[in-house]
């Protein structure tokens, strides 16, 4: 038997579920740390003329969609499904999520072209998790929905890895 | 007979034009339908199916190294 250095693959899924606070604790709103509870997630969409990207940091209203059957900060994600993680090599692992039911916006109007859905914790002072883009849309008297791509290790919306 | 919302509120299908499209490229599968009344569209609905986590900048994933 020998030692290998490697970043543990468990810690990759162990951050997804905030279970570590590498330095001074910032996280605020958990009722208990023997009952933890689960942050609400939410997804609001953005017009193609926004500018989303790796340095959004908090969600906001400055080029979210706005219309008929549309409320601002978007849908509540489903967030039924922890993280997985699990080894790809001796030394590597990838951690994984993917929101288990689609985002449905129901019933709106929105006439102003937008290709961006940004994902945020409600919970934890609206912090930014990621942004995704799609093809142009608009929609008129009907529903968009938003199905996540399939949680592996290749496709899944988040993923966490070592190399 | 089907009812859709329409912006003239819940209608017969039957009496619009249906037109029915999608996309699929690497990122994603999207399918859309909409109903026109002459030159009026009164209903769209998208399904966007995303495929794939995005690319940062940079790179393909995110990752500690």
């Amino acid at each position: 038997m020998a030692n290998t250095q490697s970043m543990c693959t468990s810690f990759l899924g162990e951050l997804m579920l905030g279970q570590h606070q590498l330095g001074t604790s910032t996280i605020v709103s958990r009722a208990s740390l023997t009952a933890p509870t689960t942050d609400t997630f939410k997804a609001a969409l953005y017009l193609v003329s926004a500018t989303k990207d790796a340095s959004t940091t908090i969600y906001n209203t400055t080029g979210e969609v706005t219309g008929t059957g549309y409320t601002a900060g978007g849908v509540t994600v489903t967030n039924a499904t922890a993280p997985i993680a699990t080894n790809s090599s001796a030394t590597a692992g990838v951690a994984y999520w993917t929101p288990s039911a689609s985002f449905v916006y129901t019933t709106v109007t929105l006439a102003t072209a937008f290709d961006t859905v940004l994902l945020y914790n409600f919970t934890q002072s609206l912090k930014a998790v990621s942004v995704h883009t799609f093809g142009s849309q608009t929609i008129t008297a009907g529903t968009f929905t938003l199905t996540m791509p399939s949680s592996t290790t290749t496709t899944a919306l988040i993923r966490l890895a070592t190399t | 007979m089907a009812i859709i919302t329409t912006t003239r509120g819940d209608m017969d299908e039957s009496l619009f034009e249906k037109r029915e499209g999608s996309v699929d490229n690497d990122n994603e599968l999207t399918t859309w339908v909409e109903y026109w009344d002459g030159e009026e569209l009164v209903h769209r609905s998208a399904h966007v199916t995303l495929k794939k986590m995005p690319s940062f900048a940079g790179g393909e994933t995110s990752s500690f190294a």
